[in-house]
């Protein structure tokens, strides 16, 4: 860590690397989930890897938060599966777009273009952060989640603008989450700090660009960008939706229910 | 999606700079630039390339079983077509 970052307490470094690998986490374990259930083989691999790039970065990002805590504590013994495995639903503190079901493949794929292009722009801007290790992640996230973003366009054009069916699952699933985007572009007074200090991210200048990019590919792939008013929050502040418990109880039953255990 | 909608794609890897491009196997996809992004995923995962050609499988033109004879018989009698059935003259040296 530079000078400059130990003006803010490191408990916040640590919430705030926890929540970005929260947010992560939990999409790469949404993407497993595909795993053997795919459209077909080609894309099963595909979405897998895709799902395990994400829980690389989840690790990064809890590992460093791990780092930190123990030298806050004074403790040697605290590591990424603490952050994983151990912490409860209203601990977790991911955006509530990267938690919801699974839904169809329409559903995934809308999610995803929308979760790709915000990070290409989020991991854009970590790359300057005046904390090193979070910059430092961000250099290494940046490549994959280019691959992300090309994929993610690719299936909204081929959806979009496929058959009819593949047209009115892509804009329903549209019309499902663009509620839920809001509160990516949010900051709550633990990230003002970090944004004050140059450590985190200001995402509420990320909004412009996204809206541009994502409205140039939903209407390339002849789909409408929602307009509704309603808007949904709370996940930076661990309230969720209803469909992270279960997410969480198939996550960590192996490690609750057996502590330590290696393969 | 159907699978009969999607076309069988032969891939070829370049493994390091300067090798040649070698088949490495085949994949369905439902277009070129597709197939290259599942070429990405399924055989490249372990940095077995720096380089992906894919080819529809369709477009490839191969020898058939059948034409074994008319092929590639013919040249099992012909020695002087190998450089070891000649000998070479003392004076010429290590070639």
């Amino acid at each position: 860590m530079t000078s400059s970052t130990e003006t803010v307490s490191t408990q916040d470094i640590i919430d705030y690397a926890a929540r970005l690998g929260d947010d992560a986490l939990v999409i790469g374990h949404r993407l497993s989930e595909w795993v053997s259930k795919a459209p077909f083989v080609e894309e099963d691999i595909a979405l897998g890897n895709v799902a395990l790039d994400f829980l690389g970065h989840a690790r990064m990002y809890y590992t460093y938060a791990a780092d930190v805590s123990n030298k806050q504590n004074g403790t040697d013994d605290i590591t990424e599966d603490n952050f994983a495995y151990l912490r409860d639903e209203r601990q977790f503190q991911n955006h509530l777009l990267h938690e919801l079901h699974k839904g169809d493949f329409a559903y995934t794929t809308a999610r995803q273009l929308l979760v790709d292009v915000y990070n290409k722009y989020f991991i854009e801007q970590l790359k300057d952060s005046n904390d090193e290790t979070l910059a430092a992640i961000a250099v290494k996230a940046a490549k994959e989640t280019r691959y992300h973003c090309r994929r993610s366009k690719d299936w909204t054009l081929r959806l979009g603008d496929g058959t009819s069916e593949s047209h009115e699952r892509m804009q329903l699933a549209l019309n499902d989450i663009w509620g839920y985007t809001h509160e990516l572009f949010e900051l709550d007074e633990l990230e003002q700090r970090l944004v004050d200090a140059g450590v985190a991210v200001d995402c509420t200048v990320l909004k412009a660009d996204w809206l541009k990019e994502v409205t140039a590919i939903i209407e390339e792939a002849t789909l409408t960008v929602p307009d509704q008013e309603w808007a949904v929050r709370g996940g930076r502040q661990g309230y969720h939706t209803e469909h992270l418990g279960h997410l969480l109880t198939e996550m960590q039953f192996v490690h609750r229910s057996f502590p330590g255990a290696k393969w | 999606m159907s699978l009969e909608k999607l076309e069988l794609f032969e891939v070829f890897l370049r493994s390091k700079r300067g090798l040649d491009h070698k088949h490495a196997g085949s994949l369905h996809a439902e277009d070129k630039e597709q197939a290259l992004e599942y070429a990405r995923d399924v055989y490249t995962r372990r940095s077995e390339g720096v380089s992906i050609w894919v080819v529809k499988s369709n477009d490839i033109c191969a020898s058939q079983e059948d034409d074994s004879d008319s092929f590639f018989d013919p040249s099992d009698d012909k020695p002087y077509r190998h450089a070891t059935y000649y000998d070479i003259p003392k004076e010429v040296g290590t070639m």
